[in-house]
């Protein structure tokens, strides 16, 4: 985990209230894939978590969604503009068990983290296959972008709008045609996901967050293996350890 | 024109809690710093003066059910209910770890939900060598007593602290909840049962309702609001308590920076912990000891152990 200062180096839309942030600053404490950040926000005391979407030596993007006064706050900063910023959180994914043709189950904006990940397994010589679900096509994004790391992309929109109508899990490969599968979204797709799926695979989970650095214990889930902190021993779970609550 | 650099070498920020002399009187609090270790990994947290670690109860406990935590005006809530691995793994693994990284004596924060488990992890806590003191949290519920919690009455936070000092050796300090009608009268209570100080002031009881799904956005509905918020309210009760016990208080309650630990101190507190502030800035608890010798010179304070309880003299 490191604290540091960023610059905003652009702000803009891409997609019905999601925003895609690029900011210029020291990454050295990301390490995976999967990781996040977590925001301090002029006002607001808790910060506030997001993934990473991907990272250069001295760059990283994030992308989310308007959802109340932080991510308010977020859309309407400047390039220009600095922002407090822990990084290097959680725990990522761990490519190195993708295999050859490694599922990519994004939805909504549980679809960034997944990119960082697709452009570090293309580079690996991995070929990976994204499955991207939106509710419709107004808040579909970076769907051109994963194709353009030569990928093959599914969208898949609830109100059949734009690609495959349903949910990702309408849109699986064959069972065989995956090695194993990485997978973000809201909670009612990870379980879809999890029941859907024939391959071992790793979900990213969301809490509500105290610090997002261990400290708190504001985020504890029951796994198999005990206790765990979504922002230290997560947010990615394997599939084997998950215990659904309710 | 050269600004005027006030003196800053030679400040005495050392203070004494019950013999036990700190380097200065910044503590993280209890469930804020969990073991430390986190923090270790930022900076050498041998800067503190001590820190008090996650509560500790016998047996393992998960806590309450997520969301635990909801963000407020200088302020948050946290309903993480005593979430820690309990006191055998605590002393098997969790202090033998914390001494790799800190090497002060440390303080012990106890819960219980009843009289017997009180005295019995505070027994076994006083018996590891780094505990310094012992921090004992009365606000838990007394599950023999219909839930009702231990600091909320005189009587029952006196008869912990009997409890526990029949079975232990180190200094003992009760932590007051604020959720109380009457504080001083605890903190009395407290003092002719035979404590050595009193720690305060823990959460207050609170709520947010999240407008999207109606209901209070953390589970258990209700969590204890802590942060920059509090500092008035903690400030009031150490006052009042300060004028009313004659042992040493370990003052608390929305401290965020070297100037609100002077309050405190003025207040009547000896030492002083930092909570809250710790979770957003996890560098909170040094940057207040590094600016804490440059804000006693511009105030002229040469020794802090000197300026505690100055807001009641004269
Ligand atoms: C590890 C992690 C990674 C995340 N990555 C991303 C990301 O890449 N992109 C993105 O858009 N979002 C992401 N989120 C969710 C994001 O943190 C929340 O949307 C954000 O904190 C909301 O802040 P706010 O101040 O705008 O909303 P608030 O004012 O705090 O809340 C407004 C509304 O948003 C809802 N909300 C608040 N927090 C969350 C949450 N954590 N999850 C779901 N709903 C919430 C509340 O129910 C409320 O109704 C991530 C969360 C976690 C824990
Ligand atoms: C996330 C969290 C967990 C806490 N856990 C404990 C605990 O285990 N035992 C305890 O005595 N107090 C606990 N507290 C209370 C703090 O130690 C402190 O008394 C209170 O938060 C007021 O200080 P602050 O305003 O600086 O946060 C906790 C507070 C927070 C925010
Ligand atoms: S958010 Fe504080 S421990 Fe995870």
């Amino acid at each position: 985990m490191k604290q540091s200062m960023y610059t905003v180096t652009s702000n803009r839309p891409l997609a019905r209230d999601v925003y895609g942030m690029k900011l210029a600053g020291d990454t050295s404490a990301i390490t995976a894939p999967g990781q996040f950040v977590n925001i301090r926000l002029d006002g607001l005391f808790l910060r506030r978590p997001l993934s990473v979407c991907d990272w250069e030596a001295d760059s990283l993007t994030l992308i989310y969604k308007v959802v109340g006064q932080g991510t308010a706050r977020l859309s309407a900063m400047m390039p220009g503009e600095v922002l407090d910023l822990l990084t290097g959180l959680g725990n990522g994914y761990d490519m190195s068990v993708s295999g050859q043709a490694p599922l990519l189950l994004g939805g909504g904006v549980g679809v960034p983290p997944l990119y960082g990940l697709c452009r570090r397994l293309v580079a690996e010589g991995k070929r990976p296959i994204a499955v991207l679900g939106f509710n419709s096509r107004e808040d579909v994004f970076y769907a051109e972008e994963f194709a353009a790391l030569g990928v093959p992309v599914t969208v898949t929109t609830a109100d059949g709008s734009e690609g495959v109508p349903g949910f990702v899990t309408d849109a699986l490969p064959e069972a065989g045609d995956y090695t194993h599968f990485y997978t973000c979204g809201p909670e009612p797709m990870l379980r879809a996901v999890y029941r859907a799926t024939v391959t071992d695979g790793q979900f990213s989970f969301e809490e509500r967050m105290g610090c997002g650095f261990g400290a708190c214990m504001g985020c504890s889930c029951h796994t198999v293996t005990g206790n765990k902190r979504i922002c230290k021993e997560g947010p990615v779970l394997r599939k084997g350890e998950i215990l659904w609550q309710k | 024109m050269a600004e005027m650099k006030p003196q800053t070498a030679g400040r005495d920020t050392s203070v004494t809690l019950s013999g036990l002399t700190l380097d200065n009187p910044v503590i993280p609090a209890s469930g804020t710093f969990g073991y430390g270790y986190e923090f270790a990994e930022l900076y050498d947290i041998n800067c503190l003066g001590s820190f008090s670690f996650k509560g500790t109860t016998k047996e393992p406990r998960f806590g309450n059910p997520t969301p635990r935590i909801a963000d407020c005006t200088a302020g948050m809530i946290n309903s993480v209910g005593l979430q820690n691995p309990g006191l055998d793994r605590v002393i098997r693994e969790e202090l033998p770890r914390l001494r790799t990284c800190f090497h002060k004596p440390v303080i012990a924060n106890v819960c219980g939900f009843s009289f017997e488990e009180y005295a019995e992890v505070a027994a076994a806590l006083d018996k590891e060598e780094q505990v310094g003191l012992l921090e004992i949290n009365v606000s838990c519920p007394n599950v023999h007593g219909g839930g009702m919690g231990f600091g909320i009455c005189p009587d029952t936070a006196a008869e912990v602290t009997r409890r526990v000092k029949a079975v232990t050796r180190k200094p003992v300090y009760i932590k007051l909840s604020p959720n109380v009608t009457d504080i001083v009268s605890i903190a009395r209570a407290c003092e002719a049962a035979g404590a050595d100080g009193i720690s305060m002031i823990n959460t207050l009881l609170g709520m947010r309702i999240d407008l999207r799904t109606r209901k209070p956005t953390v589970a258990n509905r209700m969590g204890g609001f802590s942060g920059p918020a509090i500092l008035p309210v903690a400030l009031r009760m150490v006052y009042q308590v300060y004028e009313a016990v004659h042992i040493p208080i370990i003052g608390m309650g929305g401290v965020s920076s070297a100037r609100d630990v002077m309050e405190m101190m003025l207040a009547g507190a000896t030492a002083v912990e930092v909570g809250a502030a710790n979770l957003v800035n996890p560098y909170a608890a040094r940057d207040i000891v590094e600016e804490l010798p440059a804000v006693m010179a511009q105030y002229g304070i040469q020794s802090l152990q000197k300026i505690i309880g100055g807001a009641h003299h004269g």
